[in-house]
């Protein structure tokens, strides 16, 4: 079959397991007062369309910061915006002022639900089919079984359309970066970037690689000549992007101060609600939380987490090639994400899409932290009602991209690049590709165990938080195990002008 | 590639239609009540209209049910439809779409194949088991729409496989038991008693292909009709012990309702009210006619209703009709059978004639003749080019069963999925275009039928005083495709072949 036909029956399956699971329940369908992320995203809608812009992020009679107040970048403002004017068109009474608090309805949940897929079908599933056919390697039968993965990872697909987002907007634009920096169009990547980070500040994880890929680009190409005109280029239009997005807020010091108060929030505490990062997992030994101060905690968390960033972010910067900047990718936000302060474990998003780009790679452990990610958004989903979607993405995810990407068979030493963990280890009887198999078999088994108990059992009174206690330790364990293999991949590579490793695989 | 079938099967959804209390009062009434008031039970309009074995297996479901919501199995809760129930009922389907799965591996096995290609996406093998499994009419009528199918289809499937095999006996016994699951099936039933007559019983042929009557092996005549009159005895026994057999047949074959369903089913009948609105409205207008009673076809509501200018259609008349257009089908297999594939083939289009020219038909029944004919398609170019036009318009043609705007885009992606697999598997398959360029330009013309009826008419002033132009048009539309493949696969079966007979 022709490639041209096997990419539409993949991208349509993609959407259709979309639509699919956008038919479930929403984050706080039916709970008063505050109800969910869904109720968040019509307020915004609403704030941004009645309000003049100056009032989008101050408290006012008219915007209570409390009901879900704005607290992402301007871009996102921008968007609700658009979504606002489309919904008064369509139905005034969704974005009425102060009356339209709490509206549900189901003509309305198809409106945002249908705003979520034309997002993601402008933005995201362009960018991932570029990227697979220009950016990946292989046969063009492994091009769109790539394509197949990325779009059928159940993590993005349940937080966007089930629990309610636009992480696809924020994910695409940094696959755009990626994309254009792959391709050598250093200017139009940072452009697709800054938009990515002005829509999500949580894009930030990214900013590290994306600094330090195009400056020691800059470094490589030579300081004196064309390295400084390139640097001097990616700066204006980091500088002129971010002065677009910010423009009607420019007028005002004190607007620009607001917002950014508003975009991170440094009074909220190390972590809120159990999330797979250390400070958590750490909290159920020696309670941080309250040993320490807030500002300790500020410290502690900034000085972990670029020591953690730090090694991989050298070596990016010392060879600045695709291979690198991807792997730095994940590891910078992985890192972020286990040490930075205030995580929500939706975050873990950020670093599932670089290893999304490492599916094609080092399939085992890409699919095996996939797996990992969208298991520890669990009680998210339990508490969304979305246990079924859960179920049957995750097992349909594990079951076709092990067998579609041939996980298994490229599983032996080599091809996980394990050699310098055998260094280390010395223990040369030993099989550690076979002990990755097997480990990643027990693991899947004991997430799906784990899954089925949160459902089916209640936990005992003693300790009622147990389920989701120990679904998001087991992802830390998960998440730091694979962080180290992943630094230990990238660091481990050696520095010559090879731009690839020889042993690239079908 | 089983899981392919699985998980598609297992993407759910919450939607459920009428049908599900339909079977929730089912569960109720077999489980409740003892065996003497199940036909007799009419507290809820849904009453017990197929055969006592599909209450027996009900009855079997009960027992699981009552340990998920017991609420559920009391006749009274009309309408009762908790997250458990829910939950019930849908895993009994999936339970149940087991059948399918393994009914389609064996078909799939009895597939034959060229021993060239390698390639898993073109094999014969791969591409009829996606076109089964993935067959788009299948999961919108059974899961978005909810009944079993799935379970069923499976069972007809498993009986064509083990005719396929040699395994007489065994499709025998399968086909009598769905019969008693669901009578439908009882228009296909001369396919198999002429075939299993002429090819099983009479074990010779003479040298020119006629019937050696020699050779009837009474063995084999009496194994048969034991095994069909033994399970159909199972299924009847209790009831017509307690002389309750009047009732049930009645239950199974009510004729009180019209001629056409709610909405039309692309057949005969579709094209014939056409016709005769059309001339009552000439008529009219030339008036040539003095008053006409007002006919109102598509109201919404199962009616009769009397036909203005043609001649009125009565059940019996409908009777005739299918009776009439089985038998050149019937005779031709008994003249010179074609093996199994013959068989098969007899089989589509005495679906496809009970499709044409039954009473009451509903849209689903297409399905009873598009899952058999995949198993045609995968050998044989011709019949891969009618498939494709059956396929597409009787899937088109399911549309309305799916109305609200939430399912618009499942339907229309699980449809684009399916179409661009078929057309672009097949062509691969056989190398080659198998399709002329009028069939490509009414395929085409769905899409545009789509759009004017979606998009265009709710915009038109029309609306209003004509609201169901909109059926009307897409009935109309997909009965002229369905027609034509019709006559395409009656005219293969009566074309003498000079390919070698086999069993």
């Amino acid at each position: 079959m022709d490639t041209w036909s096997l990419l539409s029956i993949c991208v349509l399956l993609g959407l259709t397991t979309r639509w699919a699971v956008s038919l479930n329940s929403y984050s706080g369908a039916g709970k008063p007062p505050m109800f969910g992320d869904y109720e968040a995203q019509r307020h915004w809608q609403e704030i941004t369309y009645n309000l003049p812009v100056h009032e989008w992020y101050f408290n006012t009679t008219d915007n209570n910061l409390n009901y879900w107040g704005l607290d992402y970048p301007p871009l996102t403002a921008y968007h609700s915006l658009l979504c606002g004017h489309v919904a008064s068109l369509i139905n005034p009474d969704w974005v009425e002022l102060h009356t339209s608090q709490g509206f549900e309805s189901s003509a309305h949940k198809l409106f945002m639900r249908a705003t979520v897929l034309i997002a993601d079908l402008l933005m995201y599933v362009p960018a991932v089919v570029l990227y697979c056919f220009y950016l990946s390697e292989g046969s063009n039968r492994k091009k769109v079984c790539l394509v197949l993965c990325i779009l059928l990872y159940p993590g993005l697909i349940l937080i966007d359309y089930g629990h309610f987002q636009y992480n696809s907007i924020s994910l695409g634009l940094a696959l755009w970066g990626v994309l254009g920096l792959g391709l050598g169009w250093d200017m139009l990547g940072s452009l697709a970037f800054v938009l990515a980070v002005n829509y999500k500040q949580m894009e930030l994880y990214h900013s590290l690689p994306f600094f330090c890929y195009l400056l020691g680009k800059c470094f490589k190409q030579g300081m004196a000549g064309r390295g400084l005109f390139l640097l001097v280029k990616i700066a204006v239009t980091v500088l002129v992007t971010f002065t677009l997005c910010w423009l009607p807020f420019l007028t005002d010091p004190g607007q620009v101060l607001q917002v950014l108060h508003r975009l991170f929030p440094v009074g909220r505490g190390l972590f809120e609600d159990k999330v797979a990062n250390t400070w958590c997992s750490l909290n159920v030994l020696i309670k941080i939380k309250t040993i320490l101060s807030t500002d300790t905690q500020l410290y502690l968390s900034l000085a972990a987490t670029l020591l953690a960033a730090l090694p991989s972010s050298i070596k990016l910067l010392t060879k600045p090639t695709l291979w690198q900047f991807k792997l730095a990718l994940v590891n910078s936000s992985l890192a972020f994400f286990l040490f930075s302060f205030q995580v929500h474990e939706k975050s873990i998003l950020l670093p599932a899409l670089p290893v999304c780009l490492l599916l094609g790679d080092l399939p085992l452990p890409a699919v095996w932290f996939l797996q990992a990610s969208t298991f520890s958004m669990l009680p998210l989903f339990l508490k969304d009602g979305l246990f079924v979607p859960y179920a049957v993405t995750s097992s349909a995810f594990v079951f076709y991209s092990v067998y579609l990407l041939s996980a298994l068979e490229h599983s032996s030493e080599e091809e996980l690049r394990l050699r310098p963990v055998r260094r280390l280890v010395c223990l040369p009887r030993v099989d550690l590709g076979r002990i990755a198999r097997w480990t990643f078999y027990l693991s899947v088994a004991a997430m799906a165990g784990l899954s089925f108990m949160s459902v089916a059992l209640a936990p005992p009174a003693r300790l009622p938080d147990l389920f989701p206690l120990l679904v998001s330790v087991f992802s830390f364990l998960h998440f730091l195990g694979l962080l180290l293999y992943f630094n230990v991949v990238q660091i481990a590579e050696p520095p010559s002008p090879r731009r690839k490793n020889p042993k690239k695989t079908e | 590639k089983n899981s392919f079938g699985l998980c598609c099967h297992e993407i759910t959804h919450i939607f459920h239609s009428t049908d599900f209390e339909v079977h929730r009062n089912w569960l109720a009434i077999t489980h409740s009540l003892p065996v003497s008031k199940w036909y007799h039970e009419s507290t809820s309009e849904w009453t017990l209209d197929y055969p006592p074995l599909f209450a027996w297996f009900e009855y079997g479901l009960s027992h699981v049910a009552q340990h998920f919501d017991k609420k559920m199995l009391v006749v009274q809760n009309l309408g009762y439809a908790s997250p458990a129930t829910v939950l019930f009922q849908r895993l009994s389907v999936i339970a149940t779409d087991v059948v399918f799965i393994y009914a389609v591996r064996e078909c799939c096995r009895s597939v034959r194949e060229e021993k060239g290609s390698k390639d898993l996406l073109v094999r014969p093998y791969f591409i009829l088991a996606a076109l089964l499994l993935w067959n788009y009419g299948l999961l919108i009528v059974d899961h978005i729409h909810f009944q079993y199918n799935g379970f069923l289809c499976g069972i007809l499937l498993l009986s064509v496989a083990r005719h396929l095999q040699g395994r007489h006996l065994e499709g025998a016994f399968l086909f009598a038991v769905l019969l008693n699951l669901k009578h439908i099936y009882l228009y296909i039933a001369p396919a198999y008693g002429i075939f299993l007559l002429r090819s099983y019983c009479f074990t010779k042929d003479n040298t020119d292909g006629s019937v050696r009557w020699s050779s009837l092996s009474l063995v084999r005549l009496i194994a048969l009709g034991s095994i069909v009159i033994s399970v159909c005895a199972l299924s009847f026994g209790p009831f017509i012990a307690m002389g309750q057999l009047p009732q049930v047949l009645s239950r199974l074959f009510p004729f009180k309702r019209g001629l056409c369903h709610a909405y039309w089913a692309p057949n005969i009948w579709a094209l014939y009210n056409v016709v005769d609105k059309a001339l009552s409205v000439l008529g009219l207008r030339l008036k040539l006619l003095a008053n006409l009673p007002k006919a109102s076809m598509t109201g919404g509501l199962v009616q009769e209703f009397q036909h203005s200018v043609l001649p009125s259609v009565s059940p019996s008349a409908t009777l005739i009709c299918t009776l009439v257009s089985i038998l050149p089908a019937v005779l031709s297999i008994w003249r010179c059978p074609r093996g199994a594939r013959g068989f098969l083939r007899c089989l589509v289009v005495c679906a496809l004639c009970s499709f044409m020219f039954g009473w009451h038909v509903h849209e689903k029944a297409i399905l009873m003749a598009i899952l058999p004919l995949s198993v045609l398609a995968v050998e044989s170019r011709e019949d891969a080019g009618i498939f494709l036009m059956l396929a597409t318009t009787g899937h088109y043609s399911l549309f309305p069963l799916l109305f609200t705007a939430t399912e618009m885009p499942t339907k229309v992606l699980l449809i684009l999925l399916f179409t661009l697999y078929s057309f672009t598997s097949l062509k691969k398959l056989f190398r080659g275009f198998l399709l002329n360029t009028l069939e490509v330009t009414y395929l085409l013309g769905l899409i545009a039928v789509e759009i004017i009826c979606e998009v265009v008419y709710p915009l038109l002033p029309w609306k209003q005083t004509l609201p169901f132009v909109t059926l009307l048009a897409k009935s109309v539309y997909c009965s002229l495709g369905v027609s034509y493949s019709f006559i395409r696969l009656y005219l293969s079966i009566l074309r003498p072949t000079d390919k070698p007979k086999e069993l």
